[in-house]
């Protein structure tokens, strides 16, 4: 039988690899996807802690669950404003590497 | 059977997360952000979060995925030509994800109950939707009236975004 | 109507009046004036009407402020012989001079301004007069300051105007500062800050403690010596005569000086209580009386003369409450005043405007002929003010004198001194002005003024002459003489009266120029020149220190230094601003991964 620590350490590799993609990759929508695999990584570990700690009435604790929901859709709200300012910065400056983004700067 | 199951899905997820992280061609990695997320569905199957399973395949592997290969089609990426690699940033990811490693195996050591096995439920039945819907419509109602409006605020914000004159 | 109700028709119209004017003044000019004519009519009506009234049983009033159990109050009002009194007088005063100034302000600018601030201030008058607790005096008293304010710097554009509107304002904070702290007093021991209550039981509470009575009386007469100009705050008053003749007149001369006398009048028997601060105030006012006499024999602007032949009345007044049994001998001083300080103020208006605006009483001269109704109406004023037998003031002013000198004999001789210089320096003035030569072109080209400014000056010569015989005294007051005269006395007043106008009619009956020259009353006893050095000399210093503290240690210790280490701080940190967002994510996750660790596994 799989154990916490097993969901755990999955989840804990997911968010490892999306860390990953952020920090390594150089395309912006990459980088995205990266933030993506993050945010389920973590939605991975509040839904086994809700199973693996169930309530007094025996059931598992269906607030992470509710939680989980609500990450999902502030993902969703959050992806499609992040793809539409992608859209307009590809307008502006015809890339989506970021070393070619470096206007922030002294 | 479960432990098959659990290794099977895990190993599916993470392999295609590598994926995301590995192919060159952006729509390759969107291919394989669906398919890790198809297998993180599952193992909210194997933790009997049904609910949140269905909601991840319709949500994320769905409208979201579409969403982002219709943005790639869109921009008219290709593969990007090979940079030469920084050996600073991957020596300084490295160093970042390993302490997370780290920390996180910590973690999990120190847990008193990581190694337990799965309690057993008092509705081992599929009626988790309707537990879900109770704790949403109950307790967090009105969080869930301010995601709506955020929601809104979120599709104002594209629109206005889209538009092409804007300076 | 009902006589609880009306007191606040009479205090409240003029308040929408000034509210109106604000608005529609500026448009016109005869609906400016008439907005605050007929308030001021309507309150007048209405006063005589209460005044002709029963008390009534119970008045009005509202809770205003109510902190906890200690602090309760109402905004209410008091209605009494002595508040009655007092409408009648200011409302009838208002009304005239209202009026006059119609004729006095034609062509000045700023009309519509003019009437709102006086009707603003018969507001705020009004609210003094009625008002029965310490709290909402305290707000009238700083209504009438602020009102004053407005008036006298009418020709802001004026220096002079505007210093001395600044002066008036400034010098009355420095007595109402100590009233506050008497208020304060009072409520402390007594927990209440009504009339009424402070009045009748409250003084009870100071019989363990008298020293303390006469500490808290002490500080709220400190607010009557600054707005009734008593020495040594008295120097704002003739500096006040920079703003409009009919403002001199009703204000500086005839009622908000008063406002002073009337609140000693109110508080009298808590006053009675503490014979150690009816001493001081007896004290103060005998000064005043004394040394404003002298002032005023050596001054040359016509206004001025009357401003300190105002602060020594007032002095009288207030020698008058420390030296009777009973406040309405002062207030029959303070009545029969307003009627011929206000004639005499509204006379010299109308000399000054047919003068073109000159003020200098040794630039005029045989005015008589030119201005025969004006004259005649000035020596009716004149003839009251120094007391001249069977005149109003020779009955308030003995009277006031008789009690002063049985009970405060140095002080009340001194008073009786000051009385023959009143009639010197009042007929130094009138001889100046109407007798002798012209002495300047405007001088011999003067005309009489036009009629709406005459028929004030009729309505109160006649007032001036004759409020003060005993069968009008019956009407409004119950005074007594005191029972021991010395036998002296009324044959020393009326000899200095007679020789106080027969030695100005010697010295000035035909003079060109001033004969007598006395700097040191000309000067004012050097007490404005006092008030120059210790402004020059002790509180610049004092500000030289303070600005040498803002500029030091405010703005560069606690400014400079602090904005230029955050500047540093933020220098060397935008060198990590490299622009990189990867590099920013980097960051950002080092530091998670940082916390994570101190927070965890610290």
């Amino acid at each position: 039988m799989p154990t916490l620590a097993h969901y755990l350490l999955v989840s804990g590799g997911l968010f490892s690899i999306g860390l990953a993609g952020v920090l390594l990759r150089r395309n912006i929508l990459i980088i995205f996807m990266g933030l993506e695999l993050m945010l389920n990584a973590a939605n991975l570990s509040l839904v086994a802690f809700s199973r693996f700690h169930p309530g007094h009435d025996g059931l598992p604790g269906y607030n992470a669950q509710v939680l989980v929901f609500f990450i999902i859709t502030v993902a969703a709200a959050e992806v499609a404003v992040g793809l539409a300012i992608i859209v307009a910065l590809f307008r502006a400056k015809q890339t989506t590497h970021v070393e070619d983004l470096d206007t922030l700067k002294f | 059977m479960q432990l098959a199951l659990f290794w099977l899905f895990s190993i599916f997820t993470l392999l295609f997360g590598l994926g995301v992280v590995f192919f060159r061609s952006p729509v390759s990695s969107a291919m394989s952000l669906v398919m890790s997320f198809v297998g993180l569905a599952s193992l909210f199957v194997t933790l009997d979060a049904f609910f949140i399973g269905v909601v991840q395949v319709l949500v994320y592997a769905g409208a979201v995925m579409v969403l982002f290969l219709f943005i790639i089609m869109l921009l008219d990426l290709r593969t990007e030509e090979r940079r030469p690699v920084k050996l600073a940033a991957w020596a300084g990811g490295g160093i970042v994800i390993g302490g997370f490693i780290a920390a996180l195996l910590r973690v999990v050591v120190s847990l008193p109950d990581a190694w337990q096995t799965k309690p057993v439920l008092a509705n081992p039945g599929l009626n988790d939707v309707a537990q879900v819907g109770f704790a949403l419509f109950r307790n967090f109602n009105l969080p869930f009236q301010i995601i709506g409006v955020l929601l809104l605020v979120a599709t104002i914000g594209v629109v206005v975004l889209s538009r092409r004159e804007l300076k | 109507m009902s006589t609880s109700v009306a007191p606040w028709i009479i205090l409240f119209t003029p308040l929408a009046a000034a509210v109106g004017i604000l608005f529609v003044g500026r448009y016109s000019k005869p609906l400016s004036a008439g907005l605050a004519i007929g308030s001021a009519a309507i309150g007048c009506a209405l006063s005589w009407w209460l005044f002709c009234q029963p008390d009534p049983a119970e008045s009005l009033s509202f809770p205003w402020i109510q902190i906890g159990t200690d602090l309760q109050i109402p905004i209410g009002v008091t209605i009494d012989h002595l508040s009655k009194v007092m409408l009648v007088v200011v409302t009838t005063i208002a009304t005239l001079v209202f009026t006059y100034s119609i004729g006095y302000m034609k062509a000045e600018e700023g009309y519509w301004r003019y009437f709102a601030g006086l009707a603003l201030f018969l507001f705020s008058m009004l609210g003094i007069v009625l008002a029965d607790n310490f709290m909402m005096m305290f707000i009238f008293w700083e209504l009438v300051g602020l009102s004053s304010y407005i008036l006298i710097g009418h020709y802001f554009k004026r220096d002079s105007a505007a210093d001395a509107s600044k002066q008036a304002f400034i010098v009355n904070r420095v007595g109402d500062f100590g009233f506050l702290l008497g208020i304060l007093f009072l409520w402390a021991a007594t927990g209440t800050l009504m009339f009424g209550e402070l009045t009748t039981g409250g003084i009870a509470v100071f019989a363990a403690n008298p020293f303390y009575l006469t500490v808290a009386c002490v500080l709220v007469f400190c607010g009557t010596v600054g707005k009734s100009a008593q020495m040594p705050l008295h120097v704002w008053l003739p500096n006040s005569m920079e703003g409009p003749t009919p403002v001199s007149s009703l204000l500086h001369a005839a009622t908000m000086v008063a406002a002073g006398v009337y609140m000693l009048a109110r508080i009298f028997p808590i006053l009675a209580a503490a014979p150690p601060a009816l001493d001081v105030v007896a004290w103060v006012g005998g000064i005043t009386c004394f040394g404003a006499a002298l002032m005023a024999t050596q001054q040359d602007d016509i206004k001025r003369i009357l401003a300190y032949s105002t602060i020594s009345q007032l002095g009288y007044m207030v020698l008058g409450i420390a030296s009777a049994p009973t406040p309405d001998v002062s207030m029959f001083h303070l009545f029969t005043h307003a009627f011929f300080k206000c004639l005499l103020f509204l006379c010299a208006g109308s000399v000054i405007v047919g003068m073109h605006h000159e003020q200098n009483i040794w630039k005029m001269g045989a005015l008589k002929n030119k201005m025969p109704f004006t004259f005649l109406a000035m020596v009716a004023g004149a003839l009251a003010l120094s007391g001249c037998p069977f005149t109003s003031g020779y009955f308030s002013k003995d009277l006031i004198i008789a009690w002063a000198v049985v009970r405060h004999p140095f002080l009340g001789w001194l008073s009786v001194a000051t009385a023959g210089l009143t009639a010197f320096y009042t007929f130094r003035l009138v001889f100046a002005v109407f007798l002798g030569k012209p002495r300047d072109e405007h001088a011999k080209h003067a005309t009489e003024s036009p009629a709406v400014m005459l028929v004030p000056l009729a309505c109160l010569a006649l007032p001036a002459l004759v409020a003060g015989f005993p069968f009008i005294e019956k009407i409004f007051f119950h005074v007594a003489d005191p029972e021991e005269v010395p036998f002296l006395l009324h044959p020393a007043l009326y000899a200095l009266f007679f020789g106080g106008v027969a030695l100005a009619w010697t010295l000035y009956g035909n003079a060109a120029k001033d004969p007598v020259r006395i700097p040191f009353f000309a000067n004012r006893l050097y007490i404005d020149d006092l008030y120059d050095w210790m402004v020059k000399h002790i509180q610049d210093g004092g500000a030289a220190v303070l600005s040498w503290a803002d500029r030091w240690i405010v703005d560069l210790l606690v400014v400079q230094v602090p904005s230029k280490i955050a500047w540093a701080g933020g220098f060397v940190l935008r060198f990590l601003q490299i622009g990189n967002i990867q590099a920013y994510a980097f960051f950002f996750g080092a530091g998670v991964v940082g916390l994570l660790y101190l927070l965890i596994f610290r």
